[in-house]
């Protein structure tokens, strides 16, 4: 089901959306590949590393997006051809570089990859990376199925060539995560030659040094190559219509909304009064293309997610052209036609066109319909917790007994990792974690908030953040904090690897995306560095780790407190148990303990039941991962832990 | 293309709770259905759902095109269940009264449940709102075949094999056995047969739908 190098030319086989962009890089001969693990985008990286290979294909997981791009600008500057590749938050922690790198051109054609998140199925917002291609002035490109995410990737190496700078690819949950059909290309027999040509004028493209100064001349280029992909986009066949040349309504779309558009389409059998153009490059959008468009159709719909980005390209050229055009009426995001935000379906747009064009969808059979209703409120709601034996459900509740003993009322500054889930649902963090921003902020905040004791706060600021959170953004955060003497402390949550992502490596493990052994770099030496009090310890140890931890909480400045213990998920841990854990069912009081099932009830591991007949707590052996941190929550200690749990 | 299918697209939901190998099984059925000549876009909601999440994929299978990721509402043509609440879930928003669907009977208790919070709702009444709400309804304990094997796990493969028992794709032994010697270790693939002709058999033993129809065991 998976493919390698044996799978050639002509091939057909089944492909992730970001297996397709992986094969459209290999395609093309990219030789370095960088990024950093994030949803939907991670596998991308993933497949490429398993064809890295010496002087052909470099891979690595950068320590943040913006590392990530200036080692492929490095690549792309010693003509090399490279792909960089992030989630949509990930451009904005790329953006500063991207916006001098876009003024400053690239050699070897540089592709970067943005894979969105619509609906924020796995993201804590749905920002949106195609506002960066109209602000930084670089072509952009959205594919519409997965035979053309490796088509549309493998061309834009060839388009960054022609034009000299950074081309970006936008793709989205629905299509990184997605999968269908792809024929496979060639993969060439390349290898690079990496020099970087700088002893030229600072006005040679070819041989100058890299810069995006002077600053007016380089703009004014960069805007020439805009114009001239524009020119490209023309002709190019990543843009479609079909249906009739005088449609009663035309629909403009991109990306997975194409599929949603043609599904919505064919459900309602309007084939002969819609039109469809499906653009996949959507900035610039070709004018000419847009204009014919345009003039044959009245009525104008655009489908896209999430913002108005395409419809405000039209209605902009719209108003330019109307007294060729005519006027237009048009639907999408501001009159309310499509919902602003949120990701979109078939649904939505069907329910669209059938308003403009007033055909109802069949619905289901009133018969039907009532038997649906007998669902209504029967089915429980699956909550989403950290894993059985994870070690931050055990952070989280020691960190809860360590705020109730301080009594200051204060809080944890949340973080970006599994350990989101505390902000998320505040049963999973024991409402101890109360602000959730970027990767990073959690100790921002905390720092900040540790500077407010003149202005009568007493509560003191906690702050999380994993291992390789802690590599991507909290340094800078932490540095700042102990240069100003903020009061806070910091918990690094080492679980010993990128577990939310799938275990990525980070410059805290001794081995890279390639598998090749390499230097570690120590958090606990880091913060030491720093001159601050740094304290290790095991969050399975309740009782010392809380005790350590409200020692730190006592004292003024910046303290670190680092939690180590490997993720219930790693490779060395799953299937593992460290202990057979048991209920004593003679101590276990039940509900006459006064505890108020404090294990199922609060600490929440699905490993606990509550047995509703003898109205006890149990183990769930199955789903029970050996951890013992149960045991040291029971008042009654009627929880047991025998040594050397079953695998 | 070899084989027919009923409708085109024709649509499938595979759906269970993080773990259960949600993810795999629609891997398998579509490599199957892809080599069989057609074409297969799978839509899939992962990330958090390894925490205990509902898992869904859609499947649809066409000879002419790529179709949306996600199956219109009210539009699935056959729901495989690997737990019977998450079967439910899929039948409220893409049920039809013309749906086949194939559920495991072995509940995976949300957290909610665990704790005393929540009910689940009993097997009598999944039961009968599975069979109101389809053409046609199997159930079988894929997970306790799977534990006979020796594996839970397979438990996702039980019911491909379920789905291959069906008839109503073109699909069948020979080819998972060429699909899965390819994606597997060696020293698995017996047990993935093993639990393949065990789903085969627990839909087609029993004579036809009408018969079988709402039967628990």
């Amino acid at each position: 089901m998976s493919w390698d190098r044996s799978h050639g030319e002509g091939t057909e086989v089944l492909l992730m959306g970001n297996e397709a962009i992986a094969r459209g890089a290999l395609e093309a001969g990219v030789h370095v590949a960088s990024g950093y693990p994030g949803t939907p985008s991670s596998e991308i990286i993933e497949t490429l590393a398993r064809f890295a290979e010496p002087g052909r294909l470099y891979v690595e997981w950068s320590t943040n997006e913006k590392v990530a791009m200036e080692v492929a600008a490095a690549a792309s500057f010693a003509g090399l051809r490279s792909l960089c590749v992030m989630k949509q938050n990930g451009v904005n922690v790329a953006s500063d570089f991207l916006l001098h790198l876009s003024g400053s051109g690239t050699r070897g054609g540089m592709v970067l990859v943005t894979c969105d998140d619509p609906g924020a199925l796995s993201s804590v917002n749905e920002g949106e990376s195609r506002h960066f291609a109209r602000l930084l002035e670089i072509p952009l490109l959205e594919p519409g199925d997965f035979q053309e995410a490796k088509e549309m990737t493998r061309w834009a190496f060839s388009l960054s060539e022609e034009i000299r700078n950074v081309v970006m690819v936008r793709s989205v949950t629905r299509m990184s995560h997605a999968s269908g059909n792809v024929v496979l290309g060639p993969l060439p027999e390349a290898s690079g030659k990496a020099r970087f040509l700088c002893d030229g004028a600072v006005s040679d493209p070819e041989r100058g040094p890299m810069t995006s100064a002077p600053v007016i001349r380089k703009h004014l280029l960069q805007q020439e190559k805009l114009g001239k992909a524009a020119a490209i986009f023309e002709g190019s066949p990543f843009n479609g219509y079909s249906g009739p040349e005088r449609p009663e309504l035309l629909l403009i779309t991109s990306s997975a909304c194409r599929l949603y558009s043609r599904e919505a389409v064919s459900l309602l059998e309007v084939e002969e009064r819609v039109g469809l153009l499906n653009l996949g490059t959507t900035w610039p959008i070709p004018p000419g293309l847009l204009k014919k468009r345009l003039a044959a159709a009245e009525k104008v719909l655009i489908v896209e997610e999430v913002l108005p980005f395409i419809e405000d390209q039209v209605k902009i050229f719209a108003a330019g052209e109307a007294r060729e055009i005519g006027i237009k009426t048009f639907y999408g995001k501001y009159d309310g036609t499509l919902p602003m935000v949120g990701e979109l379906n078939p649904d939505f747009v069907a329910a669209a066109i059938g308003r403009i064009l007033g055909v109802d969808l069949p619905s289901l059979p009133t018969e039907y319909r009532e038997l649906l209703r007998g669902l209504e409120g029967i089915l429980p709601r699956r909550e989403q917790t950290f894993c059985p034996g994870c070690p931050h459900r055990a952070t989280f509740w020691l960190i809860r007994e360590a705020l109730q003993r301080d009594g200051r009322g204060g809080f944890v500054c949340g973080d970006i990792g599994c350990y989101a889930m505390a902000s998320l649902f505040p049963a999973a963090g024991f409402g101890t974690s109360k602000t959730l921003h970027a990767m990073g902020s959690g100790t921002g905040l905390a720092s900040g908030f540790g500077k407010f004791g003149p202005f009568g706060m007493r509560q003191p600021a906690l702050a999380v953040c994993g291992d390789s959170t802690f590599y991507h953004a909290a340094i800078p955060a932490l540095i700042n904090a102990v240069h100003q003497r903020a009061d806070m402390t910091f918990l690094v949550l080492d679980n010993c690897g990128t577990a939310m992502t799938g275990f990525q490596p980070h410059p805290g493990i001794a081995v890279n995306a390639m598998g090749e052994t390499t230097p570690m770099v120590d958090i606990a030496g880091l913060c030491r560095s720093l001159g601050v009090p740094v304290e290790t310890a095991d969050p399975f140890s309740l009782r010392e780790t809380g005790e350590t931890l409200n020692r730190l909480m006592e004292n003024p400045g910046v303290k670190v407190l680092i939690l180590q213990q490997p993720c219930a998920l790693s490779p060395e841990k799953k299937g593992k148990k460290r202990y057979l854990v048991e209920v004593d069912a003679v101590r276990c009081l039940g509900d006459a303990c006064g505890c108020n099932r404090l294990c199922t009830r609060i600490f929440r591991c699905p490993g606990l039941l509550w047995n509703r007949e003898k109205k006890k707590a149990e183990i769930d052996e199955v789903i029970c991962a050996g951890c013992g941190v149960c045991a040291g929550i029971c008042p009654a200690e009627a929880i047991r832990c025998a040594e050397g749990g079953a695998s | 293309m070899t084989g027919t299918l009923e409708k085109d697209p024709y649509n499938i939901v595979i759906t269970g709770v993080g773990g259960q190998g949600n993810v795999m099984a629609s891997r398998v059925l579509s490599s199957m259905l892809v080599r069989r000549g057609f074409r297969v876009t799978i839509g899939e909601t992962f990330g958090m759902s390894q925490r205990g999440g509902s898992v869904m994929s859609h499947i649809r299978v066409s000879s002419e095109g790529v179709w949306s990721p996600q199956i219109p509402k009210g539009r699935a043509d056959l729901v495989v269940g690997l737990e019977p609440i998450e079967a439910l879930r899929v039948l409220a928003d893409y049920g039809n009264s013309a749906v086949v669907v194939l559920v495991n009977i072995r509940p995976t208790y949300p957290v909610g449940v665990i704790t005393g919070e929540a009910e689940y709702p009993d097997p009598e009444t999944i039961r009968r709102a599975v069979t109101g709400l389809s053409a046609d309804a199997r159930f079988l304990d894929s997970t306790r075949e799977a534990i006979r094997l020796g594996n839970s796990i397979l438990g996702n493969i039980v019911m491909i094999g379920a789905v291959a028992g069906l008839r109503i794709l073109p699909v069948d032994r020979e080819l998972f056995d060429s699909v899965i010697r390819e994606g597997m270790p060696a020293d698995r693939v017996e047990a993935n047969l093993r639990a393949f002709d065990i789903g085969v058999k627990s839909v087609s033993e029993r004579g036809g739908p009408a018969e079988t129809s709402g039967d628990i065991d």
